[in-house]
């Protein structure tokens, strides 16, 4: 069931590469078939999303099948409250990002499908791994497709972006490939078997010296991910010369992966490491909040403005997590989904304008909420949400956030609500440019309004919005006792080492 | 332990006889007459194959100085398929460049002859004529296309260092014959186990010649000065089978030598290899992304494969001698592969290796570009790919012996080589510029032996087990 999730875009991939197509002429048929893969795979998700058990904290749907016996690596794949959410997210936005590129993506659409289809399938593929070695084939695998992805079907200087974006990525995770081998070496020195399996490596007894370099290791892969200030400068250049179906997912999952590998394995692996720093990550989540806002503010170009408020709202994430109690692990992940629909929304809908006008600055745009009234209002509740309007969804996270930073540190809570702020200013700054005031450039005054299929696409991502803002507790309730028995753990672990300080 | 039987040469036979076969047909053809003698040279090597697999675990020594272990064995096997790629590759080269194709093929065959020889010697002065075996083949194989200036440049420059390199070798050998009074490496490593050499200064002496030699034919930092000349100015597929054969036999007599026979004075080589493998992996990458030429930039990535699998070397646990054969297996293929593709594009008249050459190559043929990725995210060791395993198990082993700084500049040099591979990718799928070369119809023969390396190179990505286990298999009899 579970391995279905991530084998199914697969196979779509294959069965896309297999339709001949090297005149164009069956591009329907590509886009077809694989929006039905995408389709599929989201009613995967849902339906494990159904089967899952909200009571229990651990992992659910577990597979386990020996994959290099030699050296204890397992395909070992399974799912708790953490994960499963953002399985569902990736499902839900692959087939609203591939819609948008029949819009756009005229040329080479089946390579663009495989590429599509096969992300997808790296992604799930990272959220479900419970073996290190099987997490980290996935989370490299991925790189691949998104390169092609900005680099062909981008923007200007996609292969800037997409070159940086690979490098960025890569130079992280290769010291976590060390801290991953060092982890199962350790694990064999204690146990005389090799081990890349999640469980096992957690009940290992570490060493508080050698958890500070391994935890800066894997942290190091996840800060340039979500991105943390100062290593975020790969974001703006990938997300605004990436397509928008590529800027959807990267915004809407990728960065994700960053916050949920410090949740799944940065905090819970290393603990004693973890507390020691993160007061200093929540430093720079802080810097990032103030930081991303504020160079948002400034953006003429709208994907760009978009792409800073990224850094900003995932810096949130990362504080809530760096508070490491329930309200603010809990704020995180609802953020990290809240903020998947909305900024994924928000590329799309920047994406759909950038399509008819082919421009995306702010200072080419101007009153047209008169023109294309729908768009607007769809736009508006993404914007909203965004803020953290509260009735949509990002409210919920953000206000979770700053009561378990409350709870930890008020310094970091106060500094963070200033972000709360500076987003309401840069997101309906840009809207009043956008859309109110006179039509100031006559190309504007044609402009098509949503056509069906972005309807469909549109309206989606605002029914989730609502949903999650109105229904938190839908959302809330399948990862409580997985985070409860996160925080029970990572705080043991806390006592511990106060215990081992003051003999 | 050994078994004595004339068995052990075997598989180096077949090739011999093969390559006679090759030779006695184009010496008796009569004009104009064709012969496909590539295909006589496959029969030969697939019978290597066949008679190694047949030796698998009997730990057969022919002679006293020929061991057919696992070792040699698994090594072989590699070389047979690095031999069997290199035919197939060379087919439609042989035909459009006009080169003299009995000397071709036979002198390929001889090469593989030393190679195999090499690998399975259990003497210092059989490895030496198993080197020369190669090696001359391999000079004459640089420069056979005679009316380039630039291979018969490469095929001087490499004969000339080659044999110097000889020379050092040989003095390293003599030396240790007067120390040990026997160049046998078994008998060798019962001298050194047995005496307390540590404070003689000429054992040093020795490991150092030694050292020194075999650093030249893997063209390890500072010794790598003649590679990118040589690969560059012999024709592709030639320059393929060389950074891949004649770098896995190499290294398989290094390893032998160093962890068998010189095994008590790792504590003194060591560290040494250390800074080697340190030096040819930051010096592989970092030039390499400087060139606009191919080949020439997979002459430096070539150097830092040879830097990678030195890691192994330092290592020197199970799980490093064991990734060294798994690594010198998924280097063999892919690089091959990359070469052949190369080969494939290039015409008579223009080789077809400059960087900007493959400018969308994708539109023009976007079956090879895809290959050619695939080869070249291999090279550059990302999942899913046999590159990925390859590096994964080096660095285990380095990481486990405890050499994490050497582990770390592993990894982050393959960032680096990440890089210049993706230069090629840039070029082939995201150029904007006009494609100008002018690109041959590409072989039946090629592509299948291309398809055939992409498909090894994907399978052993997603399912390595049988293959890690055959190699820990093979270094259980003998270290």
């Amino acid at each position: 069931m579970l391995s279905l999730s991530w084998l199914l875009p697969l196979a779509g991939a294959l069965l896309v590469m297999f339709v001949p197509n090297a005149d164009g002429r069956r591009d329907g048929v590509i886009r077809w078939l694989s929006l039905a893969a995408a389709v599929a795979t989201f009613g995967v998700t849902l339906a494990i999303w159904c089967g899952f058990d909200g009571e229990s904290a651990a992992f659910q749907f577990v597979e386990r099948v020996p994959w290099i016996p030699a050296f204890g690596i397992d395909y070992f794949i399974g799912v708790d409250g953490i994960s499963l959410l953002l399985v569902v997210l990736t499902g839900f936005l692959t087939p609203i990002a591939l819609l948008s590129s029949w819009g756009s993506i005229d040329r080479k659409v089946k390579e663009f499908s495989i590429f599509m289809l096969a992300l997808e399938a790296a992604m799930i593929g990272v959220f479900l791994s419970l073996d290190l070695f099987l997490f980290y084939v996935f989370w490299d695998a991925m790189l691949i497709p998104m390169y092609f992805l900005i680099g062909i079907w981008g923007y200007d200087q996609r292969v800037y972006a997409a070159v940086k974006f690979m490098l960025y990525t890569m130079a992280g995770s290769v010291l976590m490939l060390i801290a991953i081998l060092g982890l199962a070496y350790l694990h064999s020195s204690a146990t005389g078997a090799y081990s890349f399996d999640l469980l096992k490596l957690y009940a290992l007894d570490i060493a508080p010296q050698t958890q500070v370099w391994f935890f800066l290791a894997f942290t190091l892969a996840f800060a340039i991910k979500v991105p943390l200030f100062p290593f975020h400068t790969w974001l703006p250049d990938a997300h605004v010369q990436a397509p928008t179906a590529g800027s959807v997912i990267l915004a809407g999952v990728l960065l994700k992966m960053g916050t949920y590998g410090l949740l799944r394995f940065s905090f819970p692996l290393f603990p004693e490491a973890a507390t020691y720093f993160a007061p200093w990550l929540a430093v720079l989540a802080v810097i990032g909040i103030v930081y991303g806002a504020l160079v948002a503010m400034v953006q003429p170009d709208m994907k760009k403005l978009v792409a800073y408020s990224s850094v900003s709202h995932l810096g949130f994430v990362v504080l809530g997590i760096c508070a490491m109690n329930v309200q603010g692990v809990q704020g995180a992940i609802y953020q990290m989904l809240a903020h998947g629909v909305s900024t994924g929304g928000l590329f799309l809908i920047v994406g759909m304008l950038s399509d008819r006008r082919h421009t995306r600055l702010i200072s080419e745009f101007g009153g047209l909420k008169a023109v294309v009234p729908k768009l607007t209002a769809a736009f508006l509740i993404i914007t909203l949400a965004s803020i953290g309007l509260p009735g949509l969804n990002g409210f919920i996270g953000e206000f979770l956030i700053l009561l378990g930073a409350f709870q930890w540190d008020p310094r970091f809570a106060v500094v963070a609500g200033l972000g709360v702020i500076l987003s309401a200013v840069y997101m309906l700054w840009m809207f009043q440019r956008v859309f109110y005031g006179p039509v100031t450039h006559a190309e504007n005054a044609t402009l098509r309004d949503l056509v069906p299929r972005e309807w469909a696409s549109v309206v989606a991502l605002c029914g989730i919005a609502l949903l999650m803002g109105i229904f938190p507790s839908l959302f809330l309730r399948p990862m409580a006792a997985s985070v409860d028995a996160l925080v029970q753990r990572v705080q043991t672990a806390q006592t511990l080492r106060v215990q081992r300080t003051e003999p | 332990m050994f078994n004595s039987s004339f068995d052990a040469v075997v598989p180096m036979l077949c090739v011999a006889l093969a390559a006679l076969a090759v030779m006695g047909a184009e010496a008796f053809r009569s004009r104009g007459e064709t012969m496909p003698v590539g295909g006589l040279g496959i029969v030969g090597l697939v019978g290597a194959a066949v008679s190694s697999a047949l030796l698998w675990n009997r730990n057969v020594i022919s002679f006293g100085v020929i061991v057919a272990d696992n070792f040699a064995l698994f090594v072989t096997l590699t070389l047979v398929i690095v031999g069997i790629l290199t035919i197939m590759f060379s087919s439609p080269v042989v035909k459009r460049d006009g080169l003299p194709k009995g000397e071709y093929y036979a002198l390929i065959l001889f090469s593989v002859v030393g190679m195999i020889m090499m690998a399975s010697a259990n003497d210092l002065l059989v490895i030496f004529i198993a080197l020369e075996i190669m090696s001359i083949a391999v000079y004459v194989l640089t420069g056979i296309r005679r009316d380039d200036p630039r291979a018969t440049e490469a095929a001087f420059k490499y004969f000339l260092l080659g044999a110097f390199s000889s020379a050092f070798f040989l003095y390293g050998i003599a030396f240790t014959y007067g120390l040990a009074g026997t160049t046998r490496l078994d008998r060798i490593g019962a001298f050194l186990a047995a005496q307390s050499m540590s404070d003689n200064p000429l054992i040093l002496v020795a490991l150092g010649l030694l050292l020194v030699g075999f650093a030249f034919k893997i063209s390890a930092v500072p010794f790598h000065m003649w590679t990118p000349d040589a690969y560059e100015g012999a024709p592709a597929i030639v320059t393929g089978f060389m950074s891949t054969g004649v770098k896995a036999a190499a290294f398989a007599a290094f390893a032998r030598v160093f962890l068998s026979a010189f095994e008590p004075f790792s504590g003194e080589w060591a560290p040494v290899i250390w800074w080697i493998a340190a030096a040819t992996m930051v010096l592989g990458t970092v030039v390499g992304v400087a060139q606009s030429n191919l080949k020439r930039m997979l002459a430096y990535s070539s150097i830092a494969h040879g830097g990678y699998l030195l890691v192994g070397l330092v290592a020197a646990n199970q799980v490093g001698k064991a990734a060294i054969l798994f690594y010198l297996l998924a280097y063999a293929v892919t690089n091959l592969a990359a070469f052949g593709v190369i080969a494939l594009l290039g015409t008579k008249d223009a080789a077809n290796d400059e960087l900007r050459d493959y400018a969308g190559l994708w539109h023009s043929r976007p079956a090879l570009a895809g290959l050619m990725t695939v080869c070249l995210l291999s090279l550059g060791g990302l999942p899913p790919t046999v590159g990925f395993i390859g590096k994964w198990y080096i660095f285990s082993a380095a990481v486990g012996a405890g050499y994490y700084g050497l582990a770390i500049i592993g990894v982050l040099t393959s960032v680096i080589s990440v890089f210049f591979y993706l230069r090629v990718v840039v070029m082939m799928y995201m150029s904007d510029q006009p494609a100008t070369a002018v690109f041959p119809p590409v072989s039946t023969v090629g592509m299948a032996a291309l398809v055939a390396s992409i498909v090894v190179i994907l399978a052993l990505g997603i399912l390595p087990t049988p293959v890690l286990n055959f190699a820990a298999e093979s270094i259980a009899t003998i270290f």
